[in-house]
């Protein structure tokens, strides 16, 4: 075997080596590595109270609540929910502009003892479909998206050639 | 002083291939800057200025025809970086190895617009500048690689004798490239997952998805016309440094050097 195939081999070895490793440490740290929770990992894995996390999903429709505290801080109720199990989160503060039902939002805060989730921030999170305001309209029009739901699958709408809601 | 010639030797072998390369890359470049200017300027005009607001987003998502193409750069010149690194460890050809020096601060650079334009993207959407979860994280790791990458390299008094520590930490930090691209499938992210490369149609519409490929594609060309323009110097560079250590040689010891 000459020296350069031989080397050729050697960095192959620790190629594998190292995915290998870094692929084992990675599944063994999962827990912490996720950003958040969702309610059904939640449901499946409790959370021990006063210890804070983050919990993730979908603004449920319908479920958001605005009220007025004492105060004069705006204060908000909504459900999360990963289409499973839906948690319940009451968040006083200003939120995000992306903030909506339907939309996906990230609760940072803790478990009180009644079993709902006291968020100290909540951010949004959306999702990965950018498309002309007209678009979505022609859509929800046509009836291929409900309102308060997740867009459809790109398929239905996105083509190389120039769709025929334009 | 046997000791002497060999070196000198060796050098003007060394430059025999750079030597073809400094030809080609000479014609080519200006053609390379020029395609890289133009296209970068007609995707980025295009997208800032006529493409479509988004649904959710409006004018914000115009951010991305600056950070998609810049992340897309930073991944791909730390893919050329690896490459590089590994011809230049498996080969020891020379030019890999200034390859590999070229890239890295480009790279740097890139991806630190892409860090910072995802930052002034994520306050107004998200509601944060910054969150430490897997995609933005194995992003900065990425960072840092470039910067451990540079200062490796510039440690070392002799740019050849740093190549391979260099390389060696090139290849290891490739393992990261794939945490990258997958961190937002693997976890739960505040980063979306990925809207172009996916086995179903793109979900970002054709008004928006066209300015954006232009621009990556412009972005690519500047890319590769840095790293061009960086070889060229650095080979420069080094033939002139072999000149002058030969000609210090020379002076030191003029008996020793046949005539």
């Amino acid at each position: 075997m000459s020296r350069k195939k031989r080397r050729l081999w050697i960095l192959l070895l620790c190629g594998l080596g190292l995915g290998t490793a870094t692929a084992l440490t990675l599944t063994a740290f999962e827990d912490s590595l996720v950003f958040f929770f969702s309610p059904s990992d939640l449901a499946a894995k409790p959370m021990p109270p006063d210890r804070p996390f983050r919990v993730g999903g979908l603004v449920e429709a319908g479920s958001v609540v605005r009220s007025t505290n004492a105060e004069g801080r705006m204060e908000t109720a909504f459900l999360v929910t990963d289409g499973a199990r839906s948690l319940r989160v009451t968040y006083t503060g200003i939120l995000p502009d992306l903030f909506r039902e339907g939309q996906g939002v990230v609760a940072e805060g803790r478990l009180r003892p009644d079993g709902s989730f006291a968020a100290s921030t909540v951010l949004a999170r959306h999702d990965e479909t950018y498309m002309p305001p007209e678009v979505a309209d022609a859509l929800k029009r046509a009836g291929h998206w409900q309102p308060g739901q997740p867009p459809p699958p790109a398929a239905l709408w996105n083509t190389l050639t120039a769709p025929a809601t334009n | 002083m046997d000791g002497n010639a060999a070196p000198r030797g060796r050098s003007l072998h060394r430059f025999a291939n750079p030597g073809r390369f400094m030809r080609l890359s000479g014609a080519v470049l200006p053609w390379v800057a020029m395609l890289g200017i133009a296209v970068s300027a007609v995707g980025l005009v295009w997208g800032l200025g006529f493409a479509p607001r988004d649904w959710q987003q409006g004018d914000t998502v115009r951010i991305m025809y600056v950070h998609v193409p810049a992340a897309w750069m930073a991944m791909g010149g730390y893919l050329g970086l690896a490459i590089a690194s590994f011809t230049s460890l498996v080969w020891r050809h020379p030019l890999a190895d200034i390859a590999a020096t070229s890239i890295a601060p480009v790279g740097a650079v890139f991806t630190a617009i892409c860090l910072i334009t995802g930052s002034l993207w994520g306050k107004p959407m998200w509601g944060t500048w910054w969150v430490w979860d897997a995609r933005l994280t194995s992003v900065l790791v990425l960072f840092f690689l470039y910067l451990g990458h540079i200062a490796l390299t510039s440690a070392f008094d002799e740019p050849e004798r740093a190549a391979r520590p260099a390389a060696i930490l090139a290849l290891i930090g490739a393992v990261n490239l794939p945490i990258i691209k997958f961190s937002v499938d693997w976890w739960n992210t505040l980063h979306q997952p990925a809207s172009v490369t996916r086995f179903d149609a793109p979900a970002v519409h054709v008004d928006i998805l066209w300015p954006l490929l232009i621009a990556g594609l412009g972005f690519l060309f500047a890319f590769a016309a840095i790293v061009l323009l960086r070889m060229r110097t650095t080979i420069l560079e080094r033939r002139a440094r072999a000149l002058m250590l030969a000609r210090a040689a020379e002076a030191r010891a003029p008996e020793a050097v046949p005539a």
